[in-house]
């Protein structure tokens, strides 16, 4: 192994999982409404791809900005030299005030509180590096996005300890499921540094109510440790309720300029809401001096390119765009999650009630041989191969109840879901003549909980493929 | 404190080292030729300013580059979308091939086995990550960057040992140095994984020569470590002998197939030949395909924007361009270069005799009231105060002989350079200055032993500029 060093060597990287296979039989054979129409759909990718025209037809109105210039002049000189881990000051200006716009302008957001990092992904890791320590741990909800497996404990050693949440209260954090968590991270024999969570939540695609963020206030405010709230999907909220941020909480709890208000930070990102994730644009927003120190020295490893600081900060600080956008973004997310949940009902599928992010978390508990992730897995396989679709199974989410999958529909046209929708009919109509559905099928697991998700599913979450897929 | 990591909390960032007060009086008090003709002239950034025209000329011919266009037909909803880790295609055999042109041509680079990183920061602490476990350790030759004391030990928990080079012989690197670090590594424990050299050197200007490289991959064999060649200045290099990489020597041995071949890496960036720090573009090329696959998957933490790829890999696709442009800025390096050493031959000060880089290595030993750092650092406030240049101390990096800072020449306009040099010779000419004795240019052969204050490693981080070089 020529002394490589043991992050290198000793990783399960997932090459020979059964997840694999999913993106491996995409590449090989992806649909195309023209050249392959009996293709695998794509539905496994978290993309946001409905609002281009929108950026697309700004940028042709703003040829300055991608053009290097303002006001006509060249400034390629300056944004050549430009390296400050501080970031360009009108970026952070303008993405503080676009965090500030999608709350509703209810919340304020200081741009000397504000990280830049090159995505979420390096925003994730950066904060994990300065609140734990290798050994140490963080309490997750589950199901949770599979790349936290990596971006939290992979080069920073620490540890994810799940709090388990169930359908029978839609997912939702209770209060025992933390206290059960922090216990299981004690006899781990795990510090316990802080609760990350995902709001709204990927893949639900549901927001945490305000109950819930209470729950966590209080819960870690009484443990003395950390909240990350990372709200990357915080803009594609689309259902009658407003988005809250645990920075709402905060306020409405006046709690801005407390001891706990500290050690509550959110990350940021452009990736989902204005579909970019190819910029490498991601923050982190914490109102401790010293993390926000450390993370700024730290965002050297992974700084946000000057001329897309440029571009973007152009862009955001256009407010007839961002509200546009804003506005017209959540619509079409709207109607194509209802083509989704229409499609899937058709079906005889049912999912998780949600009004946020870029997928749905779909029940198909039913089409399960058993209540098992072997079935699940199964079951999957059958969807990648016989159906061609490529969704993503529960299990590699750490869901702790089999028959779950988030199924994306922002990623693709309305034709293409579409023909997505008729396949899975056809397919669980040829399947319901065949099998014999029991009534026992149907029943809720409650052991469930602390069944120990097995090595293999670890590895599903990390693939060679799409590694930044969310 | 909010519990924080040790990371964040227990680190010694500068703030409080003279090092620091370099930079603060410069924020303070620039110099602007029109505003402020009595400021402080930044001379300890390693910049390549001297070029820039070239590439805004390029851009204004091909505008769709910067526009997100090919052939006139937007693919902006491509860029955004393009994350994957294995880089833009069109961009990493743009740079392959780059790399190759800045050698002459004399080796050729796989564009697969290439990593893209946000600059070459991120891809110094990644091949660590890779390389070395927490508590090992690298071999670097001194005076090196004291970026690298972040870049290599901060996160990954690494170690770097000196392997301490003289003026005696123009710091260069003997063989005995290696082996006096190598055991000085055992003696403290740890375990060495390899050397990390700069070639051409940061703060020396020099390029390492053949006999060095023969050495060094002698050495990496026998004792089955690695090396890292940064050879980030690899295209500022304006005279001869020229450069030489450690890729050409593995090649005129014939040891391409061998094991060795495997543990050598390469890292570069464009922040100094094209001058483009901001647009953080770096690299690591290696033969090992483990370690570019676990780099690869590293990179998520530091991707470059598809923006800037996409930009990059057409600027840098145009042989006519980039022919032009190696060839000009060498010409305009040397030139500058030559001033600044005519001006500091002009108040009795030598330099390095160095080819490369955006930097001379200058020889201000006489200037010392006693041969030690602590004069050193008042040599070196005298000339931020009241000569009003800021310069980087040679403790800064590392250096065992008091005496020699790092001037830059490439990141000023050429007015602004003789400015700078007359006040120098303005200070050593005036009666404030301090000469030494002719006695006094002795070497200090002593020195080697003499270890660096814990001050010295807070100068080199410190809160203001972390990506000079």
């Amino acid at each position: 192994m020529k002394q490589l060093s043991t992050k290198v060597t000793s990783n399960g990287h997932g090459q020979d999982s059964s997840y694999f296979l999913g993106w491996e039989e995409y590449e090989k054979n992806p649909y195309n409404e023209i050249k392959n129409p009996n293709g695998i759909i794509q539905m496994g990718l978290a993309e946001n791809q409905l609002c281009f025209d929108l950026i697309e037809t700004w940028l042709a109105k703003n040829p300055d900005a991608a053009g290097l210039k303002k006001d006509g002049q060249s400034i390629f000189k300056e944004l050549a030299l430009f390296q400050d881990y501080h970031g360009l000051p009108e970026f952070k200006k303008a993405l503080a005030e676009f965090m500030e716009e999608i709350r509703g302008n209810r919340v304020t957001f200081d741009p000397s509180k504000i990280v830049l990092a090159a995505g979420s992904t390096s925003a994730n890791k950066t904060l994990m590096f300065c609140l734990a320590e290798p050994g140490d741990a963080f309490l997750l909800p589950t199901p949770y996005y599979p790349g936290f497996d990596r971006d939290l404990k992979w080069r920073t050693g620490a540890e994810i300890v799940p709090i388990h949440c169930s359908s029978s209260n839609g997912f939702q954090i209770t209060e025992s499921a933390l206290q059960q968590a922090y216990q299981q991270a004690q006899k781990l024999d795990l510090k316990v540094k802080g609760v990350l969570v995902t709001n709204p939540s990927n893949p639900l695609g549901t927001m945490l109510t305000r109950r819930e963020i209470n729950l966590l206030v209080d819960f870690i405010s009484s443990k003395n440790i950390h909240l990350i709230s990372d709200e990357i999907y915080s803009g594609t909220v689309f259902g009658f309720e407003q988005f809250v941020s645990v920075m709402d909480v905060l306020k409405d709890k006046n709690l801005e300029n407390s001891e706990v208000s500290k050690r509550i930070h959110v990350v940021y990102s452009l990736s989902k809401d204005l579909g970019l994730p190819g910029f490498r644009v991601g923050a982190i927003y914490s109102n401790d001096e010293m993390v926000v120190s450390a993370a700024t020295k730290m965002s050297s490893f992974g700084l946000v390119s000057s001329q897309t600081q440029y571009l973007l900060s152009a862009l955001l600080s256009d407010k007839k765009f961002t509200s546009t956008y804003l506005n017209e973004n959540q619509k079409r997310l709207k109607i194509r999650q209802k083509q989704l949940v229409s499609g899937l009902e058709a079906a005889g599928v049912t999912c998780l009630k949600s009004n946020a992010g870029l997928f749905c978390w779909v029940d198909m508990r039913h089409l399960l041989d058993t209540n098992t992730f072997e079935a699940e897995l199964e079951l999957w396989k059958k969807i990648v191969y016989e159906v061609k679709l490529n969704i993503s199974p529960g299990s590699s989410c750490h869901c702790t109840e089999p028959g779950w999958f988030r199924v994306c529909f922002a990623n693709m046209s309305e034709d293409t879901l579409d023909l997505a929708m008729k396949r899975l009919k056809e397919y669980v109509e040829s399947t319901d003549s065949r099998r014999v559905i029991s009534k026992s099928s149907h029943e809720r697991i409650k052991s469930l909980r602390k069944r120990t998700v097995s090595n293999w599913v670890f590895r599903v979450s990390w693939t060679d493929r799409v590694p930044d897929e969310r | 404190m909010g519990l924080l990591s040790k990371k964040a909390t227990c680190n010694t960032h500068g703030q409080d080292s003279s090092y620091f007060l370099g930079w603060e009086e410069y924020e303070k008090n620039p110099y602007d030729e029109i505003k402020n003709p009595d400021g402080i002239i930044q001379m300890g950034l390693a910049e390549n300013q001297l070029s820039f025209d070239l590439i805004e000329s390029w851009l204004a011919k091909n505008p769709d580059a910067a526009n997100f266009k090919r052939e006139g037909q937007s693919i902006f909803r491509e860029l955004a979308l393009f994350q994957d880790y294995h880089g833009l295609p069109s961009f990493k055999k743009a740079m392959a091939d780059f790399m190759s042109e800045n050698r002459g041509n004399r080796v050729s680079f796989n564009p697969n086995k290439l990593v893209l990183t946000a600059g070459a920061t991120s891809a110094n602490e990644t091949l660590m990550f890779c390389l070395a476990d927490r508590g090992d350790a690298f071999l670097l030759p001194t005076p090196y960057y004291p970026g690298f004391d972040r870049d290599l030990k901060w996160r990954t928990g690494a170690e770097i040992v000196p392997i301490q080079c003289t003026s005696a012989n123009g710091f260069r690197i003997t063989k005995s140095a290696l082996e006096e670090a190598y055991e000085q590594a055992q003696k403290l424990n740890l375990k060495v994984k390899g050397v990390l050299i700069t070639n051409p050197s940061n703060p020396l200007g020099t390029t390492t020569t053949r006999t060095e490289l023969n050495h060094l991959l002698d050495f990496i064999s026998r004792k089955k470590i690695h090396l890292i060649s940064d050879e980030i200045y690899s295209g500022t290099v304006f005279t001869s002998p020229g450069f030489i990489s450690v890729m050409e020597v593995l090649k005129d041995r014939k040891l391409e197939n061998t094991d060795v071949f495997d543990r050598v890496h390469i890292v570069y960036s464009l922040s100094k030949d094209l001058g483009l720090p901001g647009f953080r573009v770096g690299v690591i090329y290696s033969n090992d395909d483990f370690v570019v696959s676990a780099a690869t998957k590293m990179s998520s933490f530091g991707l470059i924007s598809s923006q800037t790829q996409y930009l990059l890999s057409t600027l840098l696709s145009d042989k006519t361009f980039t022919k032009k442009y190696l060839e000009e800025n060498q010409i305009r390096l040397k030139n500058r270069h030559k001033k600044l050493v005519s001006g500091l031959e002009a108040a009795g000060i030598e330099c390095l005799k160095s080819n490369a880089g955006l930097f001379c290595w200058v020889d201000m030993r006489h200037l010392l009231k006693s041969n030690t750092f602590e004069a050193e650092i008042e040599l070196w406030k005298k000339i931020v105060y009241e000569v009003k240049l800021n310069i980087s101390p040679g403790s800064s990096c590392h250096c065992n002989e008091p005496g020699w800072f790092r001037v830059c020449f490439a990141n000023m306009s050429e007015e602004t350079l003789k400015v700078a040099l007359d006040r120098l010779k303005g200070f050593v000419d005036g009666p404030s200055s301090t000469r030494r004795s002719q006695i006094e240019h002795q070497r200090l052969k002593n020195l080697r032993k003499m270890k660096v204050s814990n001050w010295v490693f807070r100068l080199s981080f410190h809160d203001r500029e972390p990506e000079e070089r």
